[in-house]
């Protein structure tokens, strides 16, 4: 199972003086949130029908909370594919974890929908195409029997059922599973657990980012009034002002 | 940047969908600036008769694959398609609907290709003869202008935010059915179960009547359904109310939601969280109902009421029968 370290999404995001990147050293990390759905699908599944959980992760040395943090929800060990500068990219990242994954034998892989920081939602797809397995992305149910998956995928107004063989892919969607809190003594025993760290192959970024800014401020708004009397008032302006009526 | 524009025009049943029509419009506007053609990809099932439509928003070619077993996407099925037209025809960009199909296809394509997608792209441009993507990141909090160093470039555009304009003349395309063989896969589509009766996904919809924990419970989004339903829209939600099992998460609008760009967004007892506001702060307009005049959804809104929802939407839909002239 792959995990991300992201900004907690309260955080503020600043510009860096250079136009083109993002200063992340005041900010909070966590778990990427879709992350957190899959890992606990996973501890789930293994509860179910044995085997272990392991997490990936490629970043920094920092990238080590976070997966502790993976430990202490139920994964058995980890693999940190640990690089300061690699390119942050989502065909870059992609090929450096099915690299590693091909010397990994797994029957389900999973990972978040998206990112919550580049929003790229590409990394699952693109992982297991290299590796030629199924991937079945944006999932909201899993059952695992018989050798086979049963996924639903919530896409525009309803949801797809797929089957596919093992091994297989998905991406989890908000709501795949109701994640559990760890406890104190669990997050004392993710210290023991093992953790395999080595460097990731590197691959050259594709998507190279011109700029970057913050979107253009709204036009400041304004109270109608209290209660039933600002209905009127508000139908005359989504209609003569705002025009969308 | 040489060679055609290559758009996926997704369908859903036997219709286009209005995000198709948008990329075709979006594509044709690339095009003249680089005074190439529009060749539009179809795959699904009985879409044949609809084709030509393609050709109103400025579709030069199009070529469809047509089978009963394309009806539902079906990963293996439209990569193959879709990687098959891209060697014969050459496209310099591929564009796609952002939508659940076309952020599934994208990175497929991609990585087969050796490029990368711009995900979710509100603006594309053409400088000096690139290229140039705007993609929010960060959940809306920043927009990244980006550039593919890969051939072809690979963009999915956001619902809603590019418009579909039909062009005049209207062009008729040349059609070209593509034949398909079903690939060995290791994935079976077994079937599409619907949500109700919704008529229109909320990335598409253009009203959108949100409720939050505000509502009070599952019960009270009636109110809401019936303002909705007067105004053509559809019903969305906090991520409090979807926790708290009111509503499906399909309807959840945010950072693990959706995230919308309606004409208008009515926000009714939600209080505006960061969370909430990434979601839907591309909206045209943004209305807000909430008791509590230091809500944060005050501050972002272009109209406020402060008031009781339970007062004022049932008021509100009244006033809107009147004006639509409905009873
Ligand atoms: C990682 C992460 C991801 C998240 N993703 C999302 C997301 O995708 N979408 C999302 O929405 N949230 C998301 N959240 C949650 C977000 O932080 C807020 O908790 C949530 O949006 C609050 O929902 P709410 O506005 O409905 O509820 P509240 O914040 O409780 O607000 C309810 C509002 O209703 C008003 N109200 C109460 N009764 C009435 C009445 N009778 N009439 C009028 N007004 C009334 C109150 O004044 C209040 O302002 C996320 C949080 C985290 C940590
Ligand atoms: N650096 C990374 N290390 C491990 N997993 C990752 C990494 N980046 C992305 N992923 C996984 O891929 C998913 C999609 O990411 P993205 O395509 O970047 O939005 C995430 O939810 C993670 O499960």
């Amino acid at each position: 199972m792959c995990v991300r370290r992201v900004p907690d999404t309260a955080t503020r995001i600043k510009i860096a003086l250079d136009g083109k990147s993002i200063v992340t050293s005041d900010a909070e990390f966590v778990i990427n949130p879709y992350e957190e759905y899959a890992l606990e699908q996973g501890v789930q599944l293994k509860e179910k029908h044995g085997g272990e959980v392991t997490v990936l992760t490629l970043g920094p040395e920092k990238s080590t909370s976070v997966i502790l943090k993976a430990l202490a929800l139920g994964a058995d060990k980890a693999i940190h594919l640990k690089s300061e500068n690699f390119p942050d990219d989502s065909s870059a990242v992609a090929r450096a974890i099915a690299a590693e994954l091909k010397s990994v034998e797994f029957d389900v892989l999973l990972f978040g929908k998206k990112g919550v920081d580049d929003d790229s939602q590409q990394v699952g797809q693109m992982v297991a195409e290299l590796l030629g397995i199924p991937c079945s992305t944006q999932i909201v149910k899993l059952d695992i029997s018989g050798g086979k998956a049963i996924a639903h995928r919530e896409v525009e107004g309803g949801v797809i059922v797929v089957e596919t063989t093992l091994p297989s892919a998905f991406t989890a969607e908000k709501d795949l599973t109701v994640p559990r809190y760890a406890s104190l003594r669990e997050l004392v025993a993710a210290r023991k657990k093992p953790i395999l760290v080595k460097e990731p192959q590197l691959f050259p970024g594709i998507l190279e980012i011109v700029s970057i800014q913050y979107p253009p401020p709204r036009p400041p708004g304004r109270v109608l009034g209290k209660g039933v009397e600002a209905v009127p008032i508000l139908v005359k302006v989504l209609h003569e002002e705002a025009k969308v009526i | 940047m040489q060679g055609p524009i290559l758009v996926f025009a997704e369908s859903a049943g036997n219709e286009f969908r209005k995000s198709a029509f948008e990329a075709v419009t979006e594509a044709r506007r690339l095009a003249d600036l680089s005074k190439s053609e529009v060749h539009a990809l179809s795959i699904g099932h009985k879409i044949r008769d609809q084709a030509s439509s393609l050709g109103r928003f400025g579709a030069d070619k199009v070529s469809i694959a047509d089978d009963e077993s394309l009806k539902l996407y079906h990963p293996d099925f439209y990569r193959q398609i879709a990687l098959d037209l891209v060697k014969k025809i050459g496209p310099s960009v591929i564009l796609l609907p952002a939508t659940s199909t076309g952020k599934d296809l994208g990175p497929r394509l991609a990585i087969h290709l050796n490029t990368a997608v711009a995900t979710e792209c509100t603006e594309l441009e053409i400088s000096e003869n690139e290229l140039i993507a705007t993609r929010p990141a960060y959940a809306g909090k920043v927009l990244l202008k980006v550039k593919i160093k890969g051939n072809p470039r690979v963009a999915t555009l956001r619902p809603n935010v590019f418009t579909a304009k039909e062009r005049v003349p209207a062009i008729s395309p040349s059609i070209e059915s593509l034949s398909f063989e079903k690939p060995t896969t290791k994935i079976t589509v077994k079937e599409f179960v619907t949500q109700g009766a919704k008529k229109q996904d909320l990335t598409e919809a253009g009203v959108i009547v949100s409720g939050g924990r505000g509502m009070g419970g599952p019960e009270n989004y009636k109110i809401l359904e019936e303002l909705a339903n007067v105004m053509g829209g559809v019903v969305g939600a906090s991520r409090a109310s979807v926790d708290a099992g009111w509503r499906p998460h399909s309807d959840q609008v945010g950072q693990t939601g959706r995230t919308v760009s309606p004409t208008l967004y009515i926000a009714c007892g939600i209080s505006g969280a960061i969370q909430h506001r990434v979601g839907m702060i591309n909206s045209k307009v943004i209305v807000a109902i909430n008791k509590d005049p230091e809500a944060p959804i005050f501050g972002f809104a272009d109209y406020g009421i402060v008031g009781d929802v339970f007062e004022v939407v049932p008021a509100l839909t009244q006033e809107m029968r009147k004006y639509y002239g409905k009873n």
